[in-house]
């Protein structure tokens, strides 16, 4: 049987990286989340705040840890199934990972340890500052590969000798086109998908009457956090597409499935709701579009114009379907959002926001939105860079190792089945010990015995023993 | 950037970072994979939570030196990395996936108590094959990966052979050993005395497997038998022999001594003075007899670039590192943890 390495390699890393992205986007707004709570607490002695850091720590660690075993995946994959790739842009890539590493790995890895272990080793305001260390280690972290991934986006700062890439500008390669508003955009992102979370946990509580003041605390400030960041998301996102409209504009076309043509008239182009766009005969079927508003949304006026598929030769097209619909899927996440925040924002201003209703219940299951959206917007980030790895520079299938597509296949099936088995235990830890809650101090079944083996998580995991579960 | 210094000298520098990156590597992940290879051979559910307790706050740190590695070589030495990488595929992909699992039980294994069974397994499968799947990826890149044109050119199993084993053997055995080292020097009670028991035999086989490679590597490989065995250097390398079996000594007392500290630090000793002859044995290449640390290297603006945030974040990488370990000092009793 022929197996093909390349696609076979994409698969692998598109399933790993997925996977990956999960965690970061929900320990990035943790580990600040977690801080603000310590700082909060203080500063203020409420012992509330205390509480509530403490279990959500427990939370962190079972993610951190996911998140790292995921990311070291990642980091040897650019070697072993794409060499070519690590070859070519090394010289400018490589160097921004090292500096991942050395500025952000290391804080992070190493005062978790204080982070979820030291509460009673360390005086509060060294704790504190671990926590700190922490949350900016994972916002470094972001800095830094997304400043990579911008690069491969649209490099810049860089000569090509020999079909290898030098370096010749360390600013322009570090702070590439692309890269200020992605950044901007994919921070933002894990605060959003992080905030939804704690409010929708927050909501949970409140309608179960579990730590009802703690629940509280938990909706005001993810709900406060989202009603200002989900409007900014819309700014920041519309900012990410105006700027992929000049640096990628094929991948705005495919995001669109606006095939133009030269032969086209010019004219206002519409947006399309829904269509299953047809790559063989470049066009869209069952289309649905509302005229002018693809002109609005893309060029700020009525009658602007962007370049259609048809304008770029086929071989440097990106696939259509999967960056359309990916796209639509975060415009919906966000519009959901919209509407969650617009709602709660009524409620509170009425002083009805703690009434158990149906907003509540609603909310309480709205906690994936942010991971949904996320992954949409990264496909289509990422399919819609397609043909290339490095834009321009170098493609996809020229990116490969000289590894064979059974050894592919292999470690494909063999991630398949530790992420699933993986992953899986630990989304239910974490449901498990979100379904528990925070323990009260000092109501006698949390005793802070010294003598006893203590991990982040252990105590609610006996907790959820001791209630029969 | 033609300069001797930035085309001869800069890549050395890396090597030797790089090679120190890798060395930090084995010490300090060393020890806790060693605790999940220990795992087995106590039963009591206190002892074990001992052991895990005594490197939980640890771990996380001391992985991250292995993405330093993996991480470095790629900074520095691009077509090296773009060599071995896929040279060693499987091998690779199969200590990740054991990380996966053992990374993962540290927190589950808690959370899940007491149906933990199944993450004590994953602790000590996971850490017994990575550090088996290191061993291995150290063998194979030393016994030579078939190598054309500048790019790994053999098959997906190109890496399995008995030398390549019997590495992976040795790194399991030696991982051991530190983390018994570690146990008689930080934990009290009854563990203490059954690392104690575990280290001797454990010497006893890493020091076979030392003695195996030093034969068997100059025997196979003309160059190595020449870069050893031709004089003057001879004399000089002798030291090497010499100085390992006086550590091998001082690791046997510390055993009998029941001194924890002198047990852990010459393992640490016997670590560090085989890395020096694998280096002795391999230099100047990186991909051996095929890439040298010059042909690998990176562009010189590269290196440079890297290099100069690498020299003041190294020192504060390791002050915060062994102020952590400063913090959870001292001896882990029986049931004792930190919370
Ligand atoms: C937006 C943020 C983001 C993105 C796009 C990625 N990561 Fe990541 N990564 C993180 C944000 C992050 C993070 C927040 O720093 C970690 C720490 C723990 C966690 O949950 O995520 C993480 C952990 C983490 C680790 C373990 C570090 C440690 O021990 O602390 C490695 C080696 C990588 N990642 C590597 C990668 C690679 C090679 C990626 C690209 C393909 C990648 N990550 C995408
Ligand atoms: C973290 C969120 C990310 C997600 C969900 C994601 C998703 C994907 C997907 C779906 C593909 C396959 C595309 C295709 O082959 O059609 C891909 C490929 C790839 N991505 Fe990403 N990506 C992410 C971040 C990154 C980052 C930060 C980097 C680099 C710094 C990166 C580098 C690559 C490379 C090298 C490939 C393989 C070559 C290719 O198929 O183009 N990705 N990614
Ligand atoms: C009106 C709302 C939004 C708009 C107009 C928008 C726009 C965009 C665009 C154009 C891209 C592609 C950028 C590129 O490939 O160069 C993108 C990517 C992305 N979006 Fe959105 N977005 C919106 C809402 C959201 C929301 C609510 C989230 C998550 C909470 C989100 C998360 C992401 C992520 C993670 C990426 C991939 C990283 C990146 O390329 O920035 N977006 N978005």
């Amino acid at each position: 049987m022929e197996l093909d390495p390349i696609l076979l390699s994409r698969l692998q890393f598109a399933f790993t990286v997925s996977f990956h992205i999960i965690f970061p986007s929900f320990t990035i707004g943790l580990a600040a989340w977690i801080t603000t709570l310590e700082g909060i607490w203080l500063a203020t002695g409420n012992d509330r705040f205390h509480l509530i850091a403490r279990f959500w720590t427990k939370v962190f660690a079972v993610s951190f840890a996911m998140g790292v075993v995921s990311g070291i995946v990642m980091s040897y994959e650019f070697g072993t199934n794409w060499s070519r790739y690590s070859e070519v842009v090394g010289n400018v890539v490589a160097p921004l990972i090292g500096y991942e590493v050395l500025t952000a790995f290391f804080l992070e890895a190493t005062f978790l340890g204080l982070m979820l272990f030291g509460w009673n080793k360390v005086p509060p305001w060294l704790h504190f500052l671990a926590c700190l260390a922490v949350a900016v280690g994972t916002t470094l972290s972001a800095f830094w590969i997304l400043s990579a991934n911008s690069w491969m986006q649209m490099p810049a700062g860089h000569e090509v000798r020999n079909g290898i890439a030098f370096p010749v500008d360390w600013l322009k390669i570090i702070f590439n086109p692309t890269f200020p508003t992605r950044l901007g955009h994919m921070v933002v992102a894990a605060y959003i998908t992080t905030a939804f979370v704690v409010f929708a946990v927050g909501a949970r509580w409140l309608l179960q009457d579990k730590v009802v003041e703690e629940a509280r605390i938990m909706i005001r400030m993810g709900l406060g956090l989202l009603i200002v960041l989900v409007p900014l998301q819309g700014f920041l996102g519309d900012a990410s597409g105006l700027n992929t409209l000049e640096h990628q504009p094929v991948k705005v076309a495919a995001m669109e499935a606006h095939w133009g043509g030269p032969d086209d008239t010019k004219g206002p182009i519409p947006w399309v709701v829904f269509a299953w766009p047809n790559e063989a005969q470049e066009r869209n079927d069952f289309q649905i579009a509302i005229p002018y508003v693809g002109s609005l949304i893309l060029t700020h006026t009525l009658d602007g114009t962007i370049k259609g598929l048809k304008e770029f030769p086929p071989q440097d097209r990106p696939p259509v379907a999967i960056p359309f619909f990916t796209f639509r899927i975060m415009i919906a996440m966000w519009g959901i959002m919209m509407l969650t925040i617009l709602t709660g924002a009524v409620l509170w201003l009425r002083g009805r926001l703690f009434q158990r209703g149906l907003f509540l219940r609603i909310a309480s299951y709205l906690w994936p939105l942010g991971f949904i959206a996320v992954l949409a917007g990264w496909y289509t980030t990422e399919v819609g860079r397609q043909p290339w790895v490095a834009t321009g520079l170098l493609r996809t299938e020229d990116a490969m190792s000289p590894v064979t597509g059974h050894a592919v296949l292999t470690s494909l099936l063999l991630f398949i089945l530790v992420y699933g088995i993986v992953f899986t235990a630990g989304g239910y830890y974490i449901s498990r010990l979100l379904k528990i809650g925070p323990v009260p101090e000092g109501d006698g079944s949390d005793d802070a015995t010294a003598l006893r083996p203590l991990s982040a998580a252990q105590d609610a995991g006996r907790k959820a023993i001791q209630a029969g579960e | 950037m033609d300069s001797l210094w930035f085309t001869y000298y800069l890549p050395l520098i890396w090597a030797l970072l790089i090679g120190t990156a890798i060395v930090l590597y084995v010490l300090l992940d060393g020890f806790d994979l060693g605790m999940g290879i220990l795992f087995p051979h106590t039963k009591d559910e206190g002892e074990r939570d001992q052991m895990m307790n005594s490197v939980a706050p640890f771990w996380d740190g001391n992985e991250t030196w292995l993405i330093l590695g993996g991480g470095g070589l790629w900074v520095a030495f691009p077509k090296a990395y773009a060599v071995i990488m896929p040279g060693v595929y499987l091998p690779i992909i199969f200590m990740l996936l054991s990380l996966v699992f053992r990374g993962v039980a540290f927190e589950f294994r808690f959370v899940s108590k007491p149906d933990h069974r199944k993450w004590d397994v994953a602790f000590a499968a996971g850490s017994t094959l990575a550090a088996f799947f290191q061993g291995v990826v150290l063998g194979a890149v030393v016994y030579q990966l078939p190598v054309e044109n500048g790019a790994f050119a053999g098959g997906p199993l190109a890496w399995l052979h008995p030398f390549s084993i019997m590495c992976g053997i040795g790194m399991v055995a030696g991982y051991a050993l530190l983390g018994c080292g570690w146990l008689m020097m930080r934990t009290e009670g009854p563990l203490a005395r059954k690392a104690q028991g575990w280290a001797l035999p454990l010497l006893g086989v890493l020091l076979a497997f030392i003695a195996a490679v030093s034969i068997w590597t100059p025997l196979v490989i003309p160059r190595i038998a020449d870069r050893w065995f031709s004089l003057p250097q001879f004399y000089y390398l002798l030291a090497v022999p010499v100085l390992t079996a006086l550590v091998a000594f001082s690791a046997y007392r510390g055993i009998r001594a029941n001194r924890g500290a002198q047990t852990f630090f010459s393992t640490v000793g016997l670590f560090l003075l085989c890395f020096l002859g694998l280096a002795v044995s391999v230099f100047p290449y990186l991909v051996p007899a095929s890439v040298t640390i010059w042909e690998a290297a990176a562009a010189p603006e590269s290196q440079l670039f890297v290099l100069l945030g690498t020299i003041p974040l190294l020192p504060i990488i390791l002050i915060y590192t062994g102020f952590i370990y400063w913090t959870f000092r001292g001896r882990l009793k029986p049931g004792e943890g930190y919370h």
